[in-house]
């Protein structure tokens, strides 16, 4: 079964817990009883149609607001895949719920509001998913039923939204627009009579087209090594099994492989996953190597091919998306947390914010709050084995651990 | 041809998890219930550190109120894997008068199963306790992290979560606190049945359809049973039934089914519009039971 992951964004009353409410009644994913639990409060509310965010909003804070406040993820399958949506919270003080969320998508659906068209928070809805590398991204026009689905208005946003898209770092991504009405279900999972105009796919039809490969991240194989198997005992006596998943490309038995940091070479043994051997260890596979040498190699160090090495530094600039409320500020000490392996680090220069709706960059720049986006240079005690972000999703990207609290305090990307 | 026996994305997040888990905490546990749910964790477990042993123990909170064949099932499951299994008694919280033993028509003895996982946990300084929870199971668990992090009380904050980045689980904790950990947190009711039909795993005899004496209560199926309370006029019936979650025996309500193999079990599912916490009348209790019981360290 093929699973995909889609992140969602939108501002805080574009419907897009409603989207998702229709996605999951339209493929009768809502079962009886939540659907009867949405009835019940739809009517209590007094509203003579079936609210569907109500599938989504869990805490009894968002139920009291009405407003969604941090990831919740979402689950319906059809016949062909299974689909995971991060729900993430639009209003500008949750970036950091954005940059989560998408980080673990291979598509995103943006909403816009047909009757307001493209705002500020558009900017960094698209911005976010575009730093991120999210390889599809959906723009969903909706409210169309409340512009009478008008052409002229959806020919209108669609050309905003491309001014945008000259802006952008990451040219590869592919956007597809849609106009939708989640209320009235309009082109999200069937075809809408209302939109005579519109020849293209409805939300699901496009999702489930979706080819997996092409949507994945492919680069060179990496093999951070999370854990050494060694179990022990009289059969196995002289089993020692680098556990880990496998990122970016395939291995082989029979590759040549080097360990970092020690440089040292081996070849590829045996590949297991369980108690079965295979000849290639597949991209995303969780697997145990064998290598035909004893050579020392414990967690946090890195198995790659001979002849294709990454960058190995003591420094490096990323792009960084701040999530404490605590400020970064330059010379102080952070963990960072680079896949398995964690090194400490230096701030040792924050070159500028970058304002995330495309507006440029602020250079008179000495701390970061919560929500900023700056490029900022670090200094490790211990050299780290990484690729470009744009190489690179997973071995280019790093979280930052505040020492004393131990949070999850940021996010990188190296460039 | 290829083999691709091994790139189900669902379990290679799994046995992922189980490994940041073993190399990032020093006393984990598997907390396990005897339910298909903590079956699939053991099963994954065993693939993530083949040839080795699994390298932590598991834990049973003992409710005292069980199916039988729950109990017969789990110790099987330990000795043939060669696990260690800790138990401990809600029974024994009882009567060290930590808690309160429910009275009247819905008594349940589930909730009362926290402060004895609390009092375990600080027994046995676990820092980490790994869980088959799922993120589709209720609303309250969809905001779940995989790592999530308790304080020195066991308790969930929701709104103060680590964000989650790519796969990077950052389980750094301090002294007294310890981490809730989901490693089947994206799987569905369905991708866990569909795993133990392609697995050949053995569940418990109750999760296929049996004959058992039952009787109706506000449109669930409740067992009839000492430890469920049953008014005069509520008939005991005997039905066809199979359970769908395996909690406690006073909060688990039954399904009317036919299926009497793990096939027909799978395709039910597969059709079925009632959604698995629905059988749970522990989650009937009020529109965010759940949350609350997490709020307060609940599993």
């Amino acid at each position: 079964m093929e699973v995909l992951k889609i992140a969602t964004a939108g501002s805080v009353d574009d419907g897009k817990s409603t989207l998702i409410g229709r996605l999951l009644y339209d493929t009768k994913s809502l079962t009886t009883d939540k659907l009867e639990a949405i009835e019940k409060t739809s009517k209590q509310k007094g509203y003579d149609y079936l609210d569907f965010s109500l599938a989504t909003d869990g805490l009894v804070a968002e139920r009291e607001q009405g407003i969604t406040i941090d990831v919740a993820h979402i689950y319906f399958a059809t016949k062909t895949k299974s689909y995971i949506i991060a729900d993430t919270p639009g209003h500008v003080e949750y970036t950091r719920n954005m940059v989560t969320g998408a980080s673990t998508s291979q598509a995103a659906i943006i909403l816009i509001d047909a009757r307001k068209g493209v705002i500020e928070q558009t900017n960094r809805h698209f911005f976010i998913n575009n730093l991120l590398r999210v390889k599809e991204v959906v723009v969903a026009i909706n409210k169309m039923d409340l512009v009478d689905f008008s052409e002229e208005k959806y020919h209108t946003i669609k050309a905003d939204f491309e001014q945008l898209m000259n802006k952008r770092d990451y040219e590869e991504q592919k956007i597809t627009f849609i106009p939708v009405s989640a209320l009235k279900g309009d082109n999200v999972v069937h075809q809408s009579k209302n939109t005579p105009w519109y020849n293209g796919e409805t939300l699901l039809e496009h999702l489930e087209g979706l080819d997996m490969a092409a949507v994945s991240n492919v680069g060179t194989p990496r093999f951070p090594v999370q854990y050494v198997v060694r179990p022990k005992t009289e059969e196995f006596h002289d089993f020692r099994g680098f556990a880990g998943k496998v990122y970016g490309g395939e291995l082989s038995v029979g590759d040549e492989v080097v360990a970092l940091p020690s440089q040292t070479r081996s070849k590829i043994k045996d590949i297991y996953f369980y108690d079965k051997k295979h000849q290639t260890a597949s991209r995303r596979s969780s697997v145990t190597i064998t290598l035909e040498d004893e050579i020392n190699v414990s967690r946090g160090d890195m198995l790659v091919k001979v002849d294709d090495l990454p960058t190995i530094e003591k420094q490096f600039t990323a792009t960084i998306s701040w999530m404490d409320s605590q400020r970064l500020a330059a010379g102080s000490k952070y963990v960072v947390q680079h896949g398995v392996n964690k090194v400490l680090a230096k701030v040792e220069t924050i070159h500028h914010k970058i304002n995330p709706d495309y507006s440029g960059v602020d250079r008179d720049t000495n701390d970061l709050g919560m929500n900023d986006i700056a490029q900022v240079t670090f200094k490790l005690n211990k050299p780290i084995f990484y690729d470009k972000f744009k190489e690179h999703r997973t071995n280019g990207s790093f979280i930052l651990i505040d020492t004393q609290s131990n949070s999850t305090v940021g996010a990188g990307f190296i460039q | 041809m290829k083999d691709t026996s091994h790139i189900n994305p669902l379990e290679n997040e799994a046995i992922y998890i189980f490994r940041e888990v073993a190399a990032q905490f020093e006393k984990p546990v598997l907390l396990f219930s005897g339910g298909k749910d903590s079956i699939t964790l053991v099963r994954l477990a065993q693939k993530a550190f083949w040839p080795a042993k699994i390298p932590f123990p598991l834990m049973h909170i003992d409710t005292g109120h069980n199916f039988p064949e729950t109990i017969e099932f789990r110790d099987r499951l330990v000795e043939e894997l060669g696990l260690e299994l800790i138990v401990r008694k809600v029974q024994d919280s009882i009567d060290a008068g930590k808690v309160k033993e429910e009275s009247g028509k819905y008594s349940s003895r589930n909730s009362l199963q926290t402060t004895t996982l609390l009092d375990a946990i600080e027994e046995f300084k676990f820092d980490a306790c790994i869980g088959g929870a799922r993120r589709d199971e209720e609303k309250a668990r969809a905001k779940e992290r995989i790592f999530s992090v308790r304080d020195d009380f066991g308790q969930w904050d929701e709104r103060n979560q680590r964000p989650e980045l790519f796969d990077m689980l950052n389980g750094q904790i301090e002294l007294g606190q310890n981490v809730r950990v989901f490693p089947i947190s994206n799987w569905t009711e369905l991708d866990v049945w569909s795993y133990i039909e392609k697995e050949g795993i053995e569940i418990p005899s109750i999760y296929f359809a049996h004959k058992r004496k039952v009787f109706l209560r506000d449109g669930l199926i409740w067992s009839h049973s000492d430890y469920v309370f049953q008014e005069e006029d509520e008939e005991v019936l005997e039905k066809m039934v199979r359970f769908r979650t395996v909690g406690d025996m006073s909060c688990t309500a039954a399904v009317f089914s036919d299926a009497v193999d793990i096939k027909s079990v799978v395709q039910e599912i597969r059709d079925s519009t009632i959604s698995e916490r629905g059988a749970r009348i522990d989650d009937k209790r009020s529109e965010a039971a759940m949350e609350k019981r997490k709020q307060q360290g609940y599993f």
